[in-house]
């Protein structure tokens, strides 16, 4: 059994997902208690793993052969240090949304709920497994099942949800394709599909043009997936338009998981020696990086709608990734790592703070916020702890990530990314700031406010399945702000090379 | 040079393949012919992989008393099992994506992306 838990974080989901049509066929109700209960399957597998890894040596990783064919021939799933982490914030992430997600699923979909589970825990198998992975073509095909599985969660949306999906469709297909394009590369030189194989023979190849075009295949490939900025058209209107419970799930996990895909062919495929030192591209992708911060803000800035405002954070915070990694600092690399697990729970606590509004006032237009702090001060309370983890107010996780960053790029002297992260958090301040004005006096900047009207409202908090969950994921942000230094030395630490 | 296109000619035809179903992907309108376009693309990437594992003078990779135990005389298996699985992946995406024109085609009356456009205004 004990050698199993690897396998078993994988197979939860994906068989109940599997069998989920059939049993809603005979009984509705119990499908989503079945759901929760194959997550807290899972998550009791990814508990025994870290508890497995933790006894072991820092550098050191679990591995698990399916069909118990040997890793270079068959294909192999790895924990180490990194993947737990990424891992416990997905399993951590679905369970808080599924349960969650129960009331709004019924009110949004209603008799579609059952199918919708279905997709959804296949969703998160694919996501899963992308993450425990150790094979470079098992990665694509389960980045399929994810996607295709997101287009069809982002299809049941409202209004233009369908052509949001063909769009998502088309981009996300080619950057699957150019993911498979860049492995193919890499097989012909190196005859492997394995990781760590391809981590052994790939130096002796580092001045090959093919290994070259592979590399940039599939990292290009990876931004397409996670919308990095010019590549990010198809985002927005997909996660806005999206099924509340859908959005909550795929918009903090499908890109965070890219990049860490991203992340994990840097360091563990090509090694920080070729990506480094080899080519010499860091300079532009920090620019590209600080420009995608910034326009992802300004974007936000503009947006009268309270998910589309979140879905253009989404593209700032995924430049902070992709420009902490690329700046070539340990500290930059680690703050990337640490920004996966914290924008993960950030993106949660807004996306479902946003989902917990729409249930109750019904659209998520920004002057429809009037007096929201007194009718539902939980929910708006948890949307605040998430606002301060974006802008990077301490104790919240998102000021330590920042800290990271920014001590990263000072390092390797890219100024401008600074620049960008510290406009980035200003606007952020500004975004959130208004929110809390019209949420407490409820008025847009120009008009004065109505008291007699505020004081109509009635205090009209969500279900508690809706707001406990919110409460933990703010909880989550808070607790881990004050344990950076433990995360830090205890994972990020032993997975980022000294350079 | 020439000579190099020549003898590389299967890949000479996956980039083109791919060049074509590309430019289908993002200039075509029509939302039919943009799958067309990702059905070309996923193509030409599957001739890529089966045609690095490619031999002269090799067999299908299936032990045969003729041809005796020699890797050399047989096809490599692991590209085209990789694309079995990348044709499957290309159907279920192609299934989801017929599915989505149908549902826009039903909801919008007409399957051209700029007679889409005009209806959100």
């Amino acid at each position: 059994m004990a050698d199993q838990f690897l396998v078993l974080i994988v197979l939860f989901p994906l068989f109940v997902g599997l069998l989920i049509p059939i049993i809603a066929y005979f009984n509705k109700s119990v499908v989503w208690p079945l759901a929760i209960l194959s997550l807290i399957g899972s998550f009791w597998a990814v508990f025994n793993t870290a508890t497995q890894l933790l006894k072991l040596d820092p550098s050191s990783s679990i591995s698990y052969y399916l069909g118990n064919w040997m890793a270079p021939f068959g294909i192999e799933y790895v924990v180490d240090r990194f993947n737990i982490m990424v891992l416990f914030a997905i399993i951590c992430v679905s369970l808080l949304t599924t349960i969650f997600a129960k009331q709004v699923i019924e009110k949004e979909l209603g008799d579609n709920a059952a199918n919708f589970y279905s997709l959804f825990l296949l969703f998160i198998t694919g996501l899963l497994g992308i993450t425990i992975t150790g094979d470079a073509f098992n990665l694509y095909v389960l980045l399929e099942i994810a996607s295709l599985t997101s287009y069809g969660l982002i299809a049941l949306g409202r209004g233009r949800a369908l052509v949001a999906t063909f769009n998502y469709l088309i981009m996300g297909s080619m950057g699957a394709c150019f993911y498979l394009l860049g492995v193919g590369y890499l097989f012909i030189k190196t005859g492997t599909l394995n990781m760590d194989q391809l981590y052994d023979v790939l130096p002796l190849l580092f001045d090959s043009k093919a290994v070259l075009v592979g590399f940039v295949f599939i990292i290009l490939g990876m931004w397409v997936k996670m919308a990095f900025f010019p590549l990010h058209s198809w985002l927005p209107n997909a996660y806005s338009l999206a099924p509340t419970a859908a959005a909550c799930l795929m918009a903090p996990l499908m890109t965070k998981v890219s990049v860490y895909v991203m992340i994990r062919f840097m360091l563990n495929v090509f090694s920080t020696e070729y990506v480094y030192s080899v080519l010499t591209i860091n300079n532009i992708i920090v620019i590209m990086s600080s420009i995608a911060i910034i326009a992802g803000s300004i974007y936000a800035l503009s947006q009268k709608n309270l998910k589309k405002m979140l879905t253009f954070i989404i593209v700032a915070e995924i430049g902070y990734m992709v420009g902490g990694v690329w700046t070539g600092h340990v500290d930059g690399i680690r703050g990337a790592i640490y920004h996966i697990t914290a924008d993960a729970f950030m993106t949660l606590c807004l996306f479902m703070a946003v989902g917990c509004i729409v249930y109750r006032v019904g659209n998520d237009k920004l002057e429809s916020l009037k007096g929201i702090f007194k009718k539902m001060p939980i929910t708006m309370i948890c949307f605040l702890v998430g606002g301060f983890s974006v802008i990077g107010i301490p104790p919240t996780c998102g000021f330590f990530s920042k800290w990271y960053l920014i001590s990263g790029a000072f390092n390797s002297g890219a100024w401008y990314f600074i620049i960008a992260l510290i406009i980035s958090s200003l606007i952020n301040a500004v975004l959130f700031f208004r929110i809390i004005e019209i949420g407490f006096f409820g008025a847009m900047s120009n008009e004065k406010p109505d008291y007699k009207s505020l004081q109509s409202i009635k205090f009209n908090e969500v279900p508690i399945n809706m707001w406990l969950p919110l409460v933990i994921v703010s909880m989550i942000l808070i607790i881990l702000g004050i344990y950076t230094n433990e995360i830090m030395t205890n994972f990020i630490l032993n997975i980022v090379p000294m350079m | 040079m020439f000579e190099y296109l020549i003898t590389n000619y299967n890949y000479m035809v996956v980039v083109f393949l791919m060049m074509m179903g590309l430019w289908a992907m993002i200039a075509k309108k029509n939302l039919v012919k943009k799958c067309i376009g990702l059905v070309i693309f996923q193509t030409g990437i599957i001739l890529f992989y089966i045609s690095m594992g490619a031999k002269n003078n090799s067999t299908i990779p299936i032990i045969d008393p003729k041809y005796g135990e020699a890797a050399i005389n047989y096809a490599n298996p692991l590209t085209q099992i990789l694309m079995l699985t990348a044709i499957v992946v290309g159907v279920a995406t192609l299934g989801v994506g017929l599915m989505l024109v149908q549902r826009i085609y039903k909801e919008y009356g007409s399957i051209n992306e700029d007679r889409i456009l005009e209806k959100f205004k």
